[in-house]
């Protein structure tokens, strides 16, 4: 806990201070941190408490990308590029709703690397959807309703974002994994460029689970093929991570509070279909099903 | 070496002596011009330990810029209008953090309607940002003003933004004799950048905590100190700028005739017309003086009050305005002045780049002076508005 923790005020069980503290490790502390407004930013800084080991910014909600490329073009100039790398530890709001700086940065590909905390709604300040809130979520500004059952829409595609605009590395992950993020975020440091990871963070308040279900939920994910942990180089796909027997969605939505509603509809029945549906495709898109 | 130049060149030559790290921009009329320059000077390798960035946007340019400057680097930025608005949350967000971090702003007006032409209103809504604000009359000031833009900013004691504002077109697009300093006066007067505190692995720091009401407080006080000292310490760097170059600007205010009855107050390149008018009305055998007012923020409430002390009339030139209120100028000048007695007139005029001709400003000001000629907005046709 050299590096992330010293009282860090997270909820236990919280998926992201675990994902931090691994990505940190993975760096060895050798980095700058740029941490937008969020979860992490209220968990960590507050003034005389804290929690980083390492040279920590927190500028605005919307402009943490922005504040890396100019982080990490001043370390060139000032030939201090050795220090350490650039990361940003963004939320999922803060990526992909508000962040629009995110695009400046892959376009001009400044040596960043981007990671995406993603929770899945703006969690510390009382879960409220965001871009990369899935189908079906009831939060508290697309409750479930006589007429909503939750968010519109499929989660945008920032990995398919990131690809487009050529992006060197592009990797998802969870914080159930965390082998899985120090190999990636390694990898990551070792290629020149904008890098964009996304990392699944099961959120215990916002989800509606137990702590010691933090683990069962995000494998549930995986295993769903809810959420594809994937891994592109130059654009093509390098690793993906497999499932023997693929579960289906409704193991993963039961036991979250977020999705209960959908349970108890046949309107909500039928969002748990389209839910389906689309692991089916993540699954076939990048070949998930091991048996197949 | 003097020069026929323009003053967005006054301004990008010297920029480049003052060896910025990171320069980040987005082009925006008429401060386009600035950067242009900065961008060739970059591309044909004038500009050591330096890189130019041509950002997304301004939003995005001054967050590239806060990232550069709490790193440790030099920054500058050109932007104006719509630019600087845009920009606005994240340079509130810089001077709380204290990154001193320099803008050239090319006064123009906002939108709606739009305009690319000059007033002063999009500086003026940035008033309460916890930006220093000075206002250069010409483009040999302007010139002037960067180097020490930068020596005032990055003293330990203010780290503050520094926002230097020119008209635009008027001065942008001028083409004025200049002074083009030499790089060796520029580098005897402004040291390296070197802040005690910025972000490195040698030393972790973190920067822009958020602070519960317990502490906040404690951080705003201290900007405000910050930008008390700063009024000294400007003054003292403007008076060593004349020793070094020979130009000497005055301090936060320049005083024309100070004995005289009456007084006109203004910022920007419209002092120039001022100085003529003034000289006509006293030939006229009118007692007027001018002031200049040259820092806005730090607002410079002791010295303005010394200096108009036996006024018996101040006539306000705005170039922007507080809808609902009056001119900015205006308001902040009657606020100084609370407890004196002068009689305050003050004129909204040249809006959104209308031209405000000699003449038209000469009897303005005369009127003004005889008791002919109330407050308020000047020099616009009559209208009929449209209620539906």
């Amino acid at each position: 806990m050299r590096f992330f923790g010293r009282g860090h005020g997270a909820c236990p069980g919280c998926g992201l201070a675990i994902a931090v503290r691994n990505i940190l490790e993975a760096l060895e502390g050798k980095c700058f941190v740029v941490n937008p407004t969020g979860c992490l930013e209220i968990i960590s800084s507050q003034y005389g408490r804290n929690a980083w080991g390492v040279p920590y910014i927190h500028p605005l909600f919307d402009n943490a990308a922005a504040v890396a490329c100019g982080i990490s073009e001043a370390l060139k100039v000032l030939g201090r590029e050795d220090e350490g790398e650039v990361v940003v530890l963004a939320g999922d709001g803060a990526t992909a709703d508000i962040g629009l700086t995110l695009h400046g940065m892959f376009d001009r590909n400044h040596d960043v690397i981007y990671i995406c905390l993603d929770n899945e709604a703006y969690q510390n300040t009382g879960h409220q959807q965001s871009a990369l809130t899935p189908l079906g979520e009831a939060t508290t500004t697309t409750p479930a309703g006589k007429l909503m059952l939750g968010k519109i829409g499929r989660k945008k595609d920032m990995v398919a974002i990131a690809l487009a605009h050529g992006s060197p590395y592009v990797a998802t992950s969870s914080a159930v994994l965390p082998a899985d993020i120090r190999r990636k975020v390694k990898k990551a440091a070792k290629i020149e460029g904008a890098k964009y990871i996304q990392i699944h963070c099961p959120c215990v308040t916002g989800w509606g689970i137990d702590g010691k279900d933090v683990v069962k939920v995000g494998n549930l994910a995986i295993e769903t093929a809810l959420y594809p942990i994937v891994e592109f180089e130059n654009g093509k796909l390098l690793t993906v991570r497999k499932v023997k027997e693929r579960k289906p969605v409704e193991e993963y939505l039961k036991i979250q509070r977020r999705f209960r509603h959908l349970f108890t509809s046949p309107e909500g029945r039928k969002v748990i279909e389209e839910i389906q549906k689309i692991a089916d495709e993540n699954a076939l898109r990048y070949g998930i099903d091991l048996k197949k | 070496m003097k020069k026929v130049v323009r003053g967005f060149y006054s301004v990008a030559y010297a920029v480049k002596l003052c060896k910025p790290n990171i320069i980040c921009a987005y082009p925006i009329t008429p401060q386009t011009e600035i950067v242009e320059n900065l961008a060739l000077m970059y591309a044909n390798g004038e500009l050591e330990n330096c890189k130019y960035i041509t950002a997304e946007s301004e939003f995005a340019a001054a967050s590239i810029l806060v990232g550069a400057s709490a790193a440790g680097a030099r920054t500058f930025t050109a932007t104006c209008s719509q630019g600087l608005i845009l920009m606005s949350e994240v340079l509130f967000n810089a001077a709380g953090m204290r990154l001193p971090i320099v803008i050239v702003n090319t006064n123009r007006a906002l939108s709606a309607p739009l305009s690319i032409w000059n007033d002063l209103q999009d500086s003026m809504a940035l008033r309460d940002a916890g930006i220093i604000q000075v206002y250069v009359e010409n483009n040999q000031e302007a010139h002037d003003m960067v180097p020490q833009a930068y020596k005032i900013a990055e003293d330990k004691r203010v780290r503050l933004p520094f926002m230097i504002c020119m008209d635009g077109y008027k001065l942008t697009h001028a083409y004025e004799p200049v002074d083009l300093l030499d790089q060796n006066v520029v580098d005897s007067f402004l040291p390296p950048y070197s802040p005690e505190v910025y972000l490195t692995t040698k030393k972790p720091v973190a920067f822009g905590c958020y602070a519960p009401p317990h502490i906040y407080m404690e951080f705003r006080v201290a900007m405000q100190r910050a930008m008390e000292r700063a009024k000294e310490i400007m003054e003292k760097v403007f008076a060593d700028w004349a020793e070094v170059s020979g130009r000497n600007w005055g301090g936060h205010l320049e005083v024309v005739y100070p004995d005289s009855k009456n007084f006109v107050i203004a910022m920007g390149s419209i002092v120039g017309l001022l100085r003529k008018v003034v000289e006509e009305l006293r030939n006229e055998g009118i007692s007027v003086g001018l002031v200049k007012l040259r820092t806005f923020r730090p607002f410079p409430v002791q010295e303005l009050r010394k200096s108009l002390e036996n006024a018996e009339k101040i006539i306000v030139i705005d170039r922007s305005v507080s809808f609902g209120y009056e001119g900015n100028l205006s308001i902040e000048l009657k606020s100084a002045l609370y407890g004196m007695s002068p009689e305050v007139i003050s004129f909204i005029l040249g809006l959104g780049g209308r031209d405000v001709p000699k003449d038209f400003l000469k009897e303005l000001v005369k009127n003004a002076i005889l008791g002919k000629e109330k407050s308020g907005f000047k020099g616009f046709k009559e209208f009929e508005e449209v209620i539906p």
